[in-house]
């Protein structure tokens, strides 16, 4: 740190960020942790929970959390514990597919609308402008009702849903790229136009898109349990989070916990996915500033 | 003006030290400092960037921030020792009895705030006229600042009003509670030459009429211009202190007389070989009628260049000289063939240069290469060295096996060595990466060398290194330069010849001993007024 | 000088209407695009479970909603209703899709704009209470933040109907019409807005404290306090607007699922009821309600940025010197 960027630093906040970037703090230690066991149940759920996600057991139903059952049993009599840990799979799986998907489409889009003239340029981002004029859940809504009800639906939903915001930022960064100096200098040394492209604004345009990526995965996550909430998704008796806490919901007087624990379970791997995302956010963009 | 204490320095300081940080990240950014101010005076605190001197200047005010420590042997701001000062105090001094005057108006006035509101602020909050009364007193100091139409102004906002305006503002706000001393950090630097010599005029007056300026700057033309005294800063240390005549005629510490050999212009003429024109070859460049307007929102129209002509010969160098905005990097684009001409044409030996198709330019784009203004933005971020040098090899052609010997040879050339291949631009410092540049436009081997303001991101004694560079390759290769700056004093160093520019046309032409001599155009006498005169004249005397 | 100003102005208004109207026009298409893509018969949407239903009473239907003109002709006859304002009559409840929203809207504006207000006092409380220079409450808001915005309003919703209706029976469990009822709602989708907005703003706070002009306004001997609240605060509230806006606009569009969790009736619940029976005519209305809110929304923030910001005032270019 030079001294002008320590007296620049005049705000306090200045340094407690500079001095945050350095190492990693315990809270995204954590997450990582929790990050992992969330990936292990998600990739062999039956190392962490013994018990089957649908055996019915009507004897033991509603019970309350235990030393049998964890986390109780629902009104079927199956084990919540199970469930939930089996249920990882799903939302994970829904939320990484969809992101991916989404980026996948948004860098198809914002590309071809940064690179292509005028006119595609216009027609492309009217487009985008008018699907971010619509709520995304309507939009995933919508979506839903053509790609069908169910898991394949909606992370279709939920793709579609992101894309025409990312498609804005891809194209966004394209642009600086494009009239980036390095660009330009490429171009004044006679570099082709498609290894321009290549080399250089496909890299640097995908590079903070990933990390973006990255804290959108959350939301995605998220978005997804909502659909399945709503009955759009994953259905019954499907151990999905979302369609566990619709269940649940009748049944909130006698037996809050069947409600509580997939909604505990998804906070948790959204938060622990949204404080690793934003580690590397910080990590990415302090490298590109200092 | 009243000052309450005449007698007593306004400023005594010894021993200051500035802090920042702690453990092996600490920042020792003032090493014991030591000196004093009187009404009346101006102490010129010099220094390149990072050496100290904004710190040292906010430590005066108690803003050296909260992650400084800041401890003195004695620390007399205004008659009171400060070191036990707690904000309550500070509160008191800062304002009424300092006053600061920051760089850049457009970012050191709240730029949502009108400018008269920005102005009565510490009349308020130092309570010097009641309420009812601070809308006069602003318009009576936008008036003594020499701000045409007060009442008017007052009402504007900061974008509104141009540089000159707004710096002044700035100073008003500054001196409305009549501080008795001010701190101007760099008043000048984010000014055109024609402009700052007039704010440099007024911070004279405000000297004149007895108060007392600490003058942060690193530019010795305005030092000249206003200090008596003078402290050159280098690491934090004061390293040489004195009279302004005696520090820049009979300058003692080497690194002051660093500072103003650095000084583009300051050193002996050299000769070069100069190719003279008419002597027959035909020219490498012949730029005429060129012709750029740009298409504004809603309709308007700006014509950057307008109807610009001249030729270059193989091996000469030229310089562009004007103030931002003048058109001249548009000019620069259109020479590189990066913007097209909306008139005239440019010719690049012989053939047409503009007006072709990007495929049909291709194969001799490698004749005209660019040296930029900041070489930082010019490089792929996530690139070596290696690689940014070696993708301009490729386009000349040089196969795969060699570009790594003609790239360590390259910069051996800008001197640079082997060490550097692996960096990437973050890694380099602002010199190392100007000749990184000047590699890559080497790389494949033009004859045409455009240099868009080269050095003008980059502190005095490194633009001096940089400068003898390309003085340095000129000779070496025959290089034609094309180059461009605001500041006549540098084109001096590397050109023979060279045109001005003022709002999209040339104004005054000619070999470059001429202008510098006898300028014809007011517009040319405006930007030599730029010149320090007097330390030129020391460092010829050396 | 009065006509060249007064024709730059509507020229400006013309520009933002007919943007605004290339909106709305464009989502109103995607909507009817994508609902044409639907598989399978619209028929079979509007006569349900019906078997009772034959072939030629299908004709009848299909030609009474116009389903037996050629897509363009049925595109045309729906953007000639969007203009008109007439959207159609629902398949499932034979009324007029327009008269539906209308009587839906209220509830939805009433929470959307209830919990919009409360966000932004409750963000703008916060930031200021946690910019000082003392890091704890900054930190632990900052966690607060970070856990309010990763938990999903249903289940946020569903735990406050448990502890608040359920446990302590403090407040109704469904729509009672009172205004009770309303606080669960409001707070479940306060808080995530609150929360993102805090961060936004807070950001936008220690930004603009470390600009030049709060050094000045130090320099002048002004109080911390008064350098953020008369100086930064106006900064932070830029970002701020924009963003609150984007979130009224979207809730206006129907808390689809707040209005679930809580049963509350409304543009969510009959968006909802309209996708899960394939409702297709009222899918387009609530579309194109939608994107005309959030024309309207956008306009409006439009207007409070040239208040808050003077530099987007018209006819403030650079003056000469």
């Amino acid at each position: 740190m030079s001294v002008e960027q320590a007296v620049r630093a005049g705000a306090p906040i200045a340094a407690v960020r500079r001095a945050r970037r350095g190492r990693v703090r315990p809270g995204v230690l954590a997450a990582a942790v929790l990050l992992g066991l969330i990936l292990l149940a998600a990739l062999a759920p039956s190392l962490l929970a013994h018990g089957s996600p649908t055996d019915t057991d009507p004897v033991h139903a509603l019970q309350a959390p235990g030393g049998a059952h964890w986390f109780g049993t629902d009104q079927l009599g199956r084990d919540v514990f199970a469930r939930v840990v089996h249920g990882t799979r799903y939302s994970l799986a829904i939320g990484a597919a969809a992101t991916g998907a989404g980026v996948g489409l948004a860098v198809v889009w914002g590309l071809a609308a940064a690179l292509s003239g005028r006119f595609g340029d216009a027609v492309l981002m009217r487009a985008a402008d008018a699907l971010l004029a619509l709520p995304g859940l309507l939009l995933a809504l919508m979506v839903v009702l053509i790609a069908g009800k169910g898991v394949l639906g909606t992370t279709i939903a939920v793709a579609v849903g992101t894309a025409p915001g990312f498609a804005r930022v891809v194209r966004a960064q394209a642009l600086v790229v494009r009239r980036s100096g390095y660009v330009e200098s490429a171009v004044a040394l006679g570099v082709p136009r498609p290894l321009i492209v290549l080399r250089h604004v496909l890299p640097n345009t995908l590079g903070p898109l990933l990390v973006l990526a990255t804290v959108t995965l959350g939301a995605s996550i998220s978005t997804g349990a909502a659909l399945s909430y709503l009955g759009l998704g994953a259905q019954p008796p499907t151990p999905e989070w979302g369609a566990m806490l619709t269940e649940g919901q009748g049944f909130l007087e006698q037996a809050w916990w069947i409600a509580l624990f997939p909604g505990l379970l998804l906070v948790s791997t959204v938060l622990a996915v949204t404080v690793v995302g934003r580690h590397a956010q910080a990590r990415a963009e302090g490298r590109a500033a200092s | 003006m009243t000052t309450a204490s005449t007698t007593k320095p306004l400023f005594e300081v010894a021993g200051l030290n500035v802090r920042f940080g702690t453990g092996p990240g600490e920042v020792h950014a003032v090493r014991d400092a030591a000196f004093s101010l009187d009404a009346g005076r101006c102490l010129a605190i010099v220094g390149e960037s990072g050496s100290g001197k904004s710190a040292l200047a906010r430590s005066l005010l108690g803003l050296a921030g909260p992650t400084a420590r800041v401890t003195a042997d004695r620390l007399r701001v205004a008659g009171h020792e400060a070191r036990e000062f707690g904000p309550r105090e500070w509160r008191a001094v800062r304002g009424r009895r300092v006053g600061l005057v920051a760089q850049d108006a457009l970012v050191a006035l709240d730029p949502l705030r009108p400018v008269g509101k920005e102005i009565a602020e510490p009349l308020l909050t130092h309570r010097v006229v009641p309420r009812r009364e601070a809308g006069a007193r602003v318009l009576a100091l936008l008036e003594r600042v020499g701000v045409p139409e007060p009442a008017e102004r007052a009402r504007a906002y900061v974008h509104q009003l141009s540089g000159g305006l707004r710096q002044r503002a700035l100073i008003a706000s500054a001196i409305a509670a009549e501080p008795g001393v001010l701190i101007a950090d760099e008043p000048t630097t984010a000014l055109d030459a024609s402009v700052q010599s007039r704010v440099l005029a007024l911070l004279g007056e405000l000297k004149e009429s007895g108060t007392g300026l600490l003058l942060i700057s690193h530019d010795l033309a305005v030092v000249e211009a206003l200090a008596d005294e003078v402290a050159v800063m280098k690491d934090g240390r004061i390293v040489e202190s004195g009279p302004v005549g005696r520090v820049l005629e009979a300058p003692e510490h080497p690194y002051t007389k660093s500072l103003l050999a650095a000084i583009p212009g300051s050193g002996p003429r050299r000769e070069r070989t100069v190719v003279a024109p008419g002597d027959g070859s035909a020219p490498l460049l012949d730029v005429s009628g060129v012709t750029k307007v740009f298409k504004g929102a809603r309709g308007s129209r700006r014509t950057a260049v307008d109807e610009v002509s001249f030729a270059l010969r193989p091996g000469e160098a030229l310089g562009l000289v004007g103030e931002s905005g003048s058109g001249k990097s548009t000019l620069a684009r259109m020479v590189l063939g990066l913007a097209a001409p909306d008139g005239g044409t440019v010719e690049l030996g012989g053939a047409p240069w503009s007006g072709l198709r990007e495929r049909d330019r291709r194969e001799r784009r490698h004749t005209v290469q660019l040296v930029p203004q900041d070489p930082l933005s010019a490089f792929d971020p996530r690139w070596s060295v290696a690689r940014i040098v070696g993708e301009a090899l490729a386009t000349a052609g040089v196969a795969r096996a060699e570009r790594r010997e003609r790239t360590v040879r390259l910069l051996k050339q800008v001197g640079l060595s082997v060490e550097h291949l692996e960096r990437r631009p973050l890694a380099l410092s602002g010199g190392q990466r100007q000749r990184v540049a000047v590699a890559r436009a080497l790389a494949p081997s033009p004859r045409l060398l455009v240099c868009d303001e080269p050095v003008s991101a980059l502190d005095v004694s490194v633009q001096a290194q940089v400068l003898d560079l390309l003085r340095s390759l000129q000779e070496e290769l025959g290089l034609a330069t094309l180059f461009i700056s605001h500041d006549l004093a540098v084109v001096r160093e590397v050109c023979a010849r060279v045109l001005v520019m003022k709002d999209g046309r040339i104004v005054e032409s000619g070999p470059v001993e001429r202008v510098f001599a006898e300028p014809a155009h007011p517009y040319t006498r405006a930007l030599l007024e730029a010149v320090p005169r007097r330390a030129r004249a020391a460092v010829e005397r050396l | 000088m009065t006509p060249p100003h007064i024709s730059a102005a509507v020229r400006a208004v013309t520009a933002r209407a007919g943007a605004a109207v290339l909106v709305v026009w464009g989502a109103a298409t995607c909507a009817f695009l994508a609902l044409h893509l639907i598989p399978g018969d619209p028929v079979s949407a509007i006569v349900g479970s019906n078997a009772l239903v034959g072939a030629e009473q299908r004709e009848e239907i299909r030609h009474h909603y116009g389903l037996d003109r050629s897509p363009l002709v049925q595109y045309g006859a729906y953007l000639k209703q969007l203009a008109t304002g007439e959207l159609g009559d629902s398949y499932q409840l034979q009324q007029p899709v327009s008269s539906l929203l209308a009587d839906q809207i209220g509830p939805t504006a009433q929470l959307a704009l209830w919990s919009s207000l409360v966000a932004v006092v409750l963000a703008a409380t916060v930031t200021v209470l946690t910019s000082g220079r003392s890091r704890w409450p900054r930190r632990v808001s900052s966690a607060v933040e970070l856990l309010v915005v990763s938990t999903p309003s249903f289940w946020l919703g569903i735990m406050l109907l448990t502890v608040f209706s359920f446990r302590l029976g403090w407040l109704p469990v469904s729509d009672s019409g009172d205004a009770r009822s309303l606080v669960l709602p409001v707070i479940t989708l306060a808080l995530p807005i609150a929360a993102v907005l805090t961060q936004v703003m807070r950001e936008g706070l220690l930004g603009a404290l470390e600009q030049p002009f709060s050094l000045t306004a130090r320099s002048r001997g002004l109080a911390e306090h008064t350098v953020r609240s008369r100086h930064a605060l106006r900064h932070a509230a830029l970002p701020a607007l924009t963003l609150t806006g984007w979130f009224t606009g979207t809730l206006l569009g129907g808390a689809v699922v707040v209005e679930n969790v809580f049963a509350r009736s409304g543009i969510g619940r009959i968006t909802l009821q309209a996708v899960s029976d394939r409702d297709l005519p009222v899918v387009q209305g609530v579309v194109a309600l939608s994107a005309v809110v959030f024309v309207l929304v956008g306009a409006v923030v439009e207007l409070l940025y040239v208040v808050v910001d003077p530099r987007l005032r018209k006819g403030t270019g650079v003056a000469a010197a």
